[in-house]
């Protein structure tokens, strides 16, 4: 029932092209209010052509396994959905096309040539759905091994290990396994040697000091000199999609945590915003404004980690131990306010878990009056100096234009001089009445990326201020039916609250049928749920869209040419956790 | 009797190389520690000293494994060589007026050519361990040795000039009046910059450089050997400290205190100057520190020789 989904936005189509609005097969109402068309395959590359000048960034591309959705209403019949979620930068809206296709073994037109991002996703969809794409130049496993039998993500695919058979490996099947992890240089588009010199592979990784978690770069080296370099991601994958797929609409919120694990409620934030717009629940302005500031603070921590570990990994030894105790000062008020540190999970559907703490204003004061000065020691200790300008300046740059096509946003996009920040384009959870900048620079290299981040991390302190001077007095929580856990002080005088009260929490609520998506402006880039409800107490597809899984697609682009050392200049400056990558 | 205080004075000197490159892998994480806003090892004993005895223990405990795919004899000689070699340089060095293990009239050559010789150590031990980030890390060391050793012996010349000789107790007699830290500040400079590759510790550790090549040329090392490498730089750290002292910081010389006092004071400040350097510095990208090295350095050093020249002569004609 998605006409029964609130809308709050009505979709703005007057931008889209024609040709998709006459050939759409459909046009869905969606929660987002982002025009949704359903359109044939065959029209799809014709489509994403005309759109890419209006619309040049892709923001997502994934799939759905449609075959045991209940509420499709006005829906064109699908065994699968591909969705492309486009979005302009100028026009400040999105348009999404959806493409329908049937049986057990679908075919979809690749888009790879037109967009380069899209190479990954469709490996992924291909992955985890079995959805081929025809004119993709390399459909291999992105996430799962080579060896895995089945697509995860569909709906038959067994979620939990007790579903399975118990797990054994005989003889053949190791050695079966072992072989499969041969690394066979062509496979990987690579040549063993070209006409003067033989060159060298180089593993980087899964296990190395500086790739920020379990992630595989394979190196064609001539020297030091990187030929090529192919990212290997899929070590850190746990299935949150799966998951959230089982767990219901509430208890997958300590999931979300540990998607991009340094940014902690931010995640909580994208998810909840998913779903209460999905339904429509309006959240107080006190809740608001105390996800607001923990999620700030949450800006301030990823970044000090990042600025850190982007000095350690020039060679730089001491930052990185003054910026964690920066940030376990900071984990002193989140652990003050939720109990938590790194995951809180403290974020509800519909507010937040707890009223603040008596004295909370005292310690988030404390550490933003000394944060300024301590920032502009670290500026003096790191970013000025001249051998880490030299390592850094000039090193792993793109240009706007390739920013945008291979899907870069959040600092990463602002360092090649774009101001768009969500929180300013599409201000969400009341950040319309925050001032504060978006830091931009002009190079696009790895130091302006840093300067980025640094500066954000002042504005982070400019908008927490402000929360401390005017945080309202207020419920943290919704009264909507729907919140969970709900309000308990009237479960004991009317049989309705009480009924209510104990099916929320015993089952969960049952979200009525709808779908929507909300990026939000992440720790990394954006960040974005597409939530879908089939009427149930759990999901029937939730699509984590990472800023971190396009960023590492771009590593080949960026450290052609260069030094293995630039390649480590490059991923720390990248600023990526491998949980955000592979869900 | 003469034999026998050489011996003894032997036996202290190892002892006490050795011990005191122990103490500094305890040592420098401490002060690193206080400067990093940490505590750094404060748990095993009295400030955490016990530390070095537990480290020791630990790498003894540890199975002394070669890799199948190592080249054997020279996988085991390569860490021994960077020891031997820096022990042997300790032999020069003039503690105080009569502690010395030998006065060489060629005693400044003897420990340049100690220090390539520890070169030899981390080059073989990287070809040897047939590991490609150990290769990486032995061909860095290769270009960074061959050309900061360069520098390093010419840095030194104009102290040479100015003492006339070769014999390290000369040159610290000739600083009785003033230190050549002074009158040869360019000279200082460099031998600090060119020591500092050569013991290949931060911002110049490039052969190991362990956010590139995860270990460098000591990847595959572990248990003793790998204590050996690690013996082998601190002892090269205290060393050169001990070079730095004699050629331009007057070596024993010093007002009120005895010469045995002194010249560990000024040893100490020179090593503690070092580890402060690896705190705060980053490491520069290879192809930098090259040419730094040649197009910095080396004209430096080469200004550095014809001023000194120039000067020694108009002095030794009278000067004006």
């Amino acid at each position: 029932m998605n006409s029964a989904a609130p809308m709050n936005r009505t979709a703005q189509t007057e931008h889209v092209p024609e040709f998709i609005t006459q050939n759409a097969v459909a046009q869905q109402a969606v929660a987002d209010a982002v025009p949704t068309f359903w359109i044939a395959p065959k029209h799809l590359r014709e489509a994403m052509t005309l759109l890419k000048p209006q619309y040049p960034l892709l923001h997502d591309l994934f799939a759905i396994d449609e075959r045991l959705r209940k509420h499709r209403d006005g829906q064109p019949a699908a065994d699968f959905t591909v969705v492309y979620h486009l979005m302009s930068f100028r026009l400040n809206s999105d348009v999404r096309l959806k493409v329908a296709l049937q049986g057990d073994a679908p075919h979809c037109p690749s888009i790879s040539d037109i967009w380069p991002v899209a190479n990954w996703y469709e490996r992924e969809a291909w992955d985890m759905f079995g959805v081929t794409f025809d004119g993709h130049p390399n459909l291999r496993r992105i996430l799962l091994p080579p060896t895995w039998t089945g697509h995860a993500l569909r709906k038959e695919h067994p979620a939990r290990a007790t579903e399975m058979d118990p797990y054994s490996i005989d003889q053949d099947k190791l050695e079966f396994e072992q072989e499969a992890l041969r690394f066979v240089p062509e496979e990987w588009g690579m040549q063993r040697k070209s006409d003067d010199s033989e060159f060298m592979f180089l593993n980087l990784g899964p296990n190395h000091p500086s790739v920020h978690g379990v992630f595989r770069i394979a190196l064609q080296l001539d020297g030091e000199v990187v030929v090529d370099a192919v990212p290997d991601i899929g070590y850190h994958h746990r299935g949150a999609e799966k998951m959230a797929e089982r767990q219901s609409w509430h208890s997958f919120i300590p999931y979300t945590d540990r998607i991009d694990y340094l940014g902690g409620v931010m995640n909580n934030l994208a998810y909840v915003l998913a779903v209460e717009q999905m339904v429509g629940i309006t959240v107080p302005p006190r809740a608001q404004m105390i996800r607001v500031m923990m999620a700030e603070l949450f800006r301030i921590a990823s970044h000090l980690v990042f600025y850190g570990t982007f000095a350690q990994d020039v060679g730089q030894m001491s930052p990185v131990f003054y910026m964690f105790a920066d940030r376990e000062r900071l984990f002193g008020i989140v652990e003050a306010v939720t109990g938590g540190r790194m995951h809180p999970a403290w974020f509800r559907i519909g507010g937040v878990a707890q009223d603040l703490p008596r004295g909370w204003d005292t310690m988030v004061r404390e550490f933003i009056d000394s944060m300024p000065a301590r920032l502009d020691d670290w500026d003096r200790m790191a970013m000025r100096n001249s051998i880490l300008k030299r390592r850094t300046q000039g090193i792993g740059r793109y240009t706007l234009e390739e920013a945008i096509e291979w899907g870069v946003t959040g600092p990463g996009l602002r360092a090649c001089g774009l101001d768009w920040d969500l929180r300013k384009a599409r201000p969400y959870s009341g950040y319309e009445q925050f001032e504060f900048e978006v830091p931009t620079a002009e190079g696009g290299d790895c130091y302006d990326r840093a300067v980025v981040r640094i500066e954000e991390i002042r504005q982070s302190l400019r908008i927490i201020r402000q929360c401390v001077d005017n945080m309202p007095e207020g419920p943290y929580k919704s009264e909507h039916s729907l919140a969970i856990p709900p309000p308990k002080d009237r479960t004991m005088k009317d049989i309705e609250t009480l009924i209510n009260h104990f099916l929320s929490v015993s089952w969960g609520p049952v979200m009525p049928a709808g779908e929507g998506c909300f990026p939000i402006e992440a720790t990394k880039g954006q960040n974005a749920y597409h939530v879908i409800s089939d009427g149930g107490t759990m999901s029937y597809r939730t699509r984590i869209r990472t800023p971190s899984f396009p960023h590492l697609q771009m590593i080949p682009l960026m450290t052609r040419g260069l030094m293995v050392p630039d390649l480590i200049a490059i991923i720390a400056s990248i600023d990526f956790v491998m949980a955000d990558v592979d869900r | 009797m003469a034999e026998l205080k050489i011996i003894g004075l032997l036996l202290l000197l190892l002892g006490g190389a050795v011990g005191g490159a122990a103490v500094m892998t305890w040592f420098e994480r401490r002060v690193l520690g206080i400067w990093q806003d940490r505590l750094g090892p404060n748990r095993v004993g009295p400030f955490g000293i016990v530390l070095v005895a537990a480290d020791m223990l630990k790498l003894l405990g540890k199975h002394d494994w070669v890799p199948p795919f190592a080249d054997r004899p020279v996988f085991i000689f390569a860490p021994t060589a960077i020891v031997v070699a820096m022990l042997l340089g300790f032999a020069v060095v003039p503690y105080a007026p009569n502690v010395m293990v030998i006065d060489m009239n060629i005693g400044l050559l003897f420990f340049l050519g100690m220090t390539s010789i520890a070169v030899y150590s981390v080059l073989l031990g990287g070809l040897a361990s047939h590991n490609k980030y150990s290769l990486l890390g032995g061909l860095r060391s290769a270009a960074q040795m061959v050309s900061y050793e360069v520098f390093m012996g010419l840095s030194l010349m104009g102290v040479v000039m100015l003492t006339g000789s070769f014999s390290l107790i000369d040159i610290v007699l000739a600083q009785e009046d003033l230190w050549f830290a002074v009158t040869q500040p360019l000279g200082l400079f460099v031998f600090v910059i060119a020591g500092l590759a050569e013991s290949h510790r931060l911002p110049f550790d490039l052969p190991e450089a362990e956010h590139e090549l995860t270990a460098g040329f000591h990847t595959e090392y572990g248990g003793m050997k790998f204590a050996m490498f690690m013996l082998g730089e601190y002892l090269g750290l205290i060393l050169i400290s001990c070079m730095i002292t004699t050629l331009f910081l007057g070596g024993w010389q010093g007002p009120w205190l005895p010469p045995l006092v002194w010249f560990p004071i000024k040893t100490l400040a020179v090593i503690l100057f070092f580890i402060l350097l690896r705190a705060a510095i980053p490491r520069p990208r290879y192809d930098q520190l090259m040419s730094l090295g040649w197009k910095v350095m080396l004209p430096i050093t080469l200004i550095n020789l014809v001023v000194t020249g120039g000067v020694a002569l108009w002095l030794s004609e009278g000067g004006f």
